[in-house]
């Protein structure tokens, strides 16, 4: 089978363009003869459902949480990038476009990211119309800051609640088309399986979590937009809710998982406390604009740290290592999350971390603070600092912060093609839920916008274009699919609660999380992945064997909902590290040790890797075809990625 | 520490509910509360007994499902949503009580769980600047002066968790419905709107069975997100002048 991206053909600045043209409209009278499903209501969801239902579509949307302000966009702290260039700062969409596709380690399409770029301005534009309350300078214009791996200032925020504040925004348009009636809202909603018929999706099958009931709900097009796995390892900074169940049951029915392995682990996250900890708390990169990161220069300082013997600020200045400034003098503490992660692993390694567990490494702003004071820092960073204190039980402003990385976004996920289309007609991937725009890395303030570009300005093209060729009749509910697929549901939800084993769900997830950490985390060897394969698979069966799940399914069961979730992510694990098995080289996020250059950095092998890993489901049990999409540079030279 | 936990457990929207007795032990002063409610849940399920719901999603303070009424206040002894408070806070052998958000328009679910959808009819009435995607002005064609960005800023911070509501002894939802009102009333984007919006969501508020406000000022002070009550001073004012000028409703 060969995949076709659909990128269209000619000049990088003119495909859009062009495609856009050259993609067919549904009538204006005929729209409100199509319906569409959004699942998720996240920055993707909520976007793309207000905008299909300002266009005259009947949008169904769905999500898990009590409401849909609710989703994962809204712990988004920094801020989102466009290219505006209203700095004046040598910015540019072509910039924006060159930096995103080094930032990914060349491993995204090129002409996604091109429009990626190029709607970057428009959702600006779109947040502020919306009454979003962007930061702005005193003149009464937008102010900017820079972010991870960026030279120029292209990053917008609303202090550190970015994400916040465009989810509440596009919350807003989403509601004023309930109001309208154009949307119908199904919140505590989580969508159990996808109904394809004759290769084409026609619907989705969903649990209602209140009372249990599954129910079948039919559209001419279906959105997932449903967010990343990051939850595999079970502590990352998703929300504890987050999951992959919508995109893997539509990777069992047929669309194709990309690129898997691609985890982006952040360098700024609270470290672990215990065994108790249920999630990371992440702080946000920006800090990296002021904070300085550093360890210690010996072992033998970091013990008596790490004893309690001596404290951070007793140490001179020249017994500190601020190994980012002194590795990487042109990025200094701003080098790309990957980047700062590996490093704060290999010197947390060497026995050089700062904490109880020695796991984690300082971010200071001692000399910040002696430089702007700290009215200035209290003003950029208040409500990190204060989260920080609330988590920890220490003053940033006193004591340098600790930090360590932690799983924060998936870059991988469902394939789809310029489109945002599955490889099943019909279904389409949205936001952090498909893989394409990030590679194998993505940069910091890129998600929001990566989200809403695909929601408010790339789906409303694409979807038309497929709508316009199906007929405007109603979707047939009483064909016998749906009634399958939901038989198919409600037998899988029997088969956990019948299990009736000895242990809590969180057990198994506790366990899947450790083997993800250690083996297909911030390092990965061949070995290693082996064994984790194992691991996973004997794991698996001990979950399906001995797993606790209390109560019926006719009732809000929380620990049903979470029984269903880990059952996919034991799934997905395995497939991830199948993924990142086969990967013989190491590229951003994905860091094989037995592919390395000689400082250490990340060694790409262009020649056999430059391609989209993409993997078919073939069946319960039986290992994923590996189907690959060569990616094409016609516009940017390969080179070895570096910020020294 | 050693903890007793007096919860409310409620099976579901009928049933009458009460409280029952648990003793969590092990819980170490830097498990964040609800840990320490996970810990409890999995010795409950490991015995057996159904464990206790609550929601929750985000565990950083952001997005608003944590709710919680405990020792009498809601999100806990801290201005801070219950997620971010941490057993530090409490002594070693202390009972605490934990109850659902106890208001008429937010009806109990099960256990601590309550339904919160009035606050997005609240927002469907009218919370929101009514324009299409595409088709706006550039960003910088609307000069905003930062004060009136920042003021603005404050009131957006609203993460609607619902605990001025519980806070009230008239379980009003003025704090949260003023938020939102003063947000689009401050900023230029909002402008056009501006009567029907204050008239539209005060009259939603009313509908769905939220108390009226008698200034007592417990929403601030239980506010994790510190949402000031000037909003509701100025919301009263939106609506006032609105009434008496505008010909919508």
């Amino acid at each position: 089978m060969i995949l076709d991206s659909k990128i269209p053909a000619g000049p990088l600045a003119e495909k859009w363009t062009k495609h856009k043209f050259s993609s067919k409209l549904v009538n204006p009278a005929n729209k409100r003869k199509y319906d569409v499903i959004v699942v998720g209501t996240g920055l993707a969801g909520a976007s793309a459902a207000a905008s299909l239902a300002e266009l005259g579509y009947n949008v169904k949307a769905f999500c898990f949480q009590d409401s849909p302000r609710r989703a994962h966009s809204i712990a988004a702290q920094g801020g989102i990038n466009a290219a505006k260039n209203y700095q004046n700062d040598g910015d540019s969409i072509y910039r924006l476009f060159y930096d995103t596709i080094k930032g990914g380690d060349y491993r995204a399409r090129e002409g996604n990211v091109y429009r990626l770029a190029e709607v970057s301005v428009k959702i600006i534009d779109q947040c502020v119309a919306q009454g979003v309350p962007f930061a702005r300078e005193y003149g009464g214009l937008l102010a900017n800051r820079s972010f991870g791996g960026a030279q120029v200032s292209r990053t917008f925020y609303a202090r550190g609640q970015t994400g916040q504040q465009l989810l509440l925004g596009a919350y807003s348009a989403l509601s004023r088309q309930v109001a309208n009636g154009k949307v119908k809202l199904f919140p505590r909603t989580e969508m159990m399986d996808v109904v394809v018929i004759d290769g084409q999706a026609k619907g989705i099958v969903t649990r209602n979590l209140i009372t249990g009931a599954v129910e079948t709900h039919a559209a001419h097009a279906v959105l997932l937009c449903t967010g990343g796995y990051g939850n595999v390892f079970f502590l990352s900074t998703n929300a504890m809710g987050s999951n992959v169940t919508a995109a893997w049951r539509a990777h069992k029915r047929g669309a194709f998982f990309a690129n898997p392995c691609f985890t982006q682990i952040h360098p700024t996250c609270i470290p672990v406390s215990g065994d108790h900890q249920s999630k990371l708390t992440l702080m946000s990169e920006s800090l990296r604009n002021d904070g300085r990161v550093w360890v210690p220069a010996t072992q033998e300082i970091a013990e008596k740290l790490r004893k309690g013997q001596i404290k951070a600020n007793d140490i001179k200045e020249e017994d500190r290592d601020y190994f980012l400034e002194r590795k990487y003098p042109s990025f200094g503490n701003l080098v790309p999350r990957d980047v700062a992660s590996r490093n704060a692993k290999y010197v947390c390694d060497e026995g050089r971390g700062v904490n109880e567990t020695g796991e984690a490494v300082f971010l200071d702003f001692r000399d910040a603070i002696k430089r702007d004071t700290r009215k200035i820092i209290e003003q950029k960073y208040g409500n990190l600092f204060d989260m920080y204190k609330q988590i920890t039980g220490e003053d940033p402003y006193e004591m340098p912060m600790m930090i360590y990385p932690a799983v924060h976004y998936t870059m991988g996920g469902l394939w789809v093609d310029y489109n945002l289309m599955t490889t099943v007609p019909g279904l389409y991937a949205l936001g952090e839920a498909n893989f394409s725009e990030h590679g194998a890395n993505r940069l910091g303030a890129s998600a929001l916008m990566q989200g809403l570009a695909d929601g408010y300005f790339v789906i409303p093209y694409t979807v038309g274009d497929y709508l316009a060729q199906l007929a405007p009749t109603k979707v047939d509910e009483n064909h016998p699919e749906f009634a399958r697929a939901k038989e198919e549901v409600k037998q899988g939800i029997e088969r956990l609660l019948k299990i009736n084993g000895n242990k809590p769900v969180d057990y198994f997830h506790k366990r899947l999380g450790k083997i993800m950490w250690d083996k297909c985390g911030m390092a990965r060897t061949e070995v290693g992945l082996k064994e984790a394969k194992a691991d996973i698979q004997a794991l698996k069966k001990e979950f399906w064997t001995n797993v606790k799940v209390l109560g019926t399914n006719e009732e809000l069961n929380q620990t049903l909902e979470k029984a269903n979730r880990v059952a996919d992510f034991l799934e997905l694990g395995e497939l991830m590290v199948d993924d990142a098995l086969n990967r013989n080289e190491s590229c951003g996020g994905h860091f094989r040790e037995e592919y390395q250059t000689p400082d250490g950095e990340a060694l790409r092998d262009d020649e056999n890797f430059a391609y989209v890993a993409a993997w078919k489901y073939l069946g319960e049990g039986k290992e994923e075809e590996l189907v690959k999409e060569e990616l094409v540079f016609e516009n940017v030279k390969l080179t070895q990625r570096s910020y020294k | 520490m050693k903890l007793t936990l007096k919860i409310w457990r409620q099976k579901n929207a009928t049933d009458k509910g009460g409280f029952a007795t648990y003793v969590a032990d092990h819980v170490s002063k830097d498990m964040s509360f609800l840990e320490m409610l996970d810990v409890l849940n999995d010795q409950l399920t490991e015995k057996g007994e159904d464990p206790v719901h609550f929601d929750h999603d985000c565990r950083e303070g952001i997005c608003g499902m944590c709710s919680l009424y405990i020792n009498g206040k809601p999100h806990g002894p801290q201005q801070t949503t219950t997620c971010q408070l941490h057993m530090r806070s409490f002594s070693d052998g202390e009972t605490i009580t934990i109850e659902p958000w106890r208001a008429k328009a937010f009806p109990v679910v099960k256990d601590l769980v309550v339904n919160r959808s009035a606050f997005d009819r609240i927002i469907q009435a009218g919370g929101y600047v009514s324009v299409n995607t595409g088709g706006v002005p550039d960003a910088n064609e609307i000069p905003i002066p930062k004060t009136v960005a920042d003021l603005a800023m404050d009131a957006a911070q609203c993460i609607g968790c619902g605990a001025c509501v519980a806070a009230c002894k008239n379980a009003s939802a003025m704090l949260f419905t003023s938020a939102k009102v003063s947000q689009l009333a401050l900023l230029p984007q909002g402008q056009v709107e501006r009567k029907t919006r204050a008239e539209k969501m005060v009259a939603q508020m009313d509908a769905e069975g939220f108390g009226a406000c008698t200034n007592t000022g417990a929403c601030e002070a239980e506010c994790p997100k510190g949402i000031s009550i000037t909003n509701i001073a100025r919301m009263n004012r939106e609506y006032f002048s609105a009434v008496v000028s505008s010909d919508n409703m």
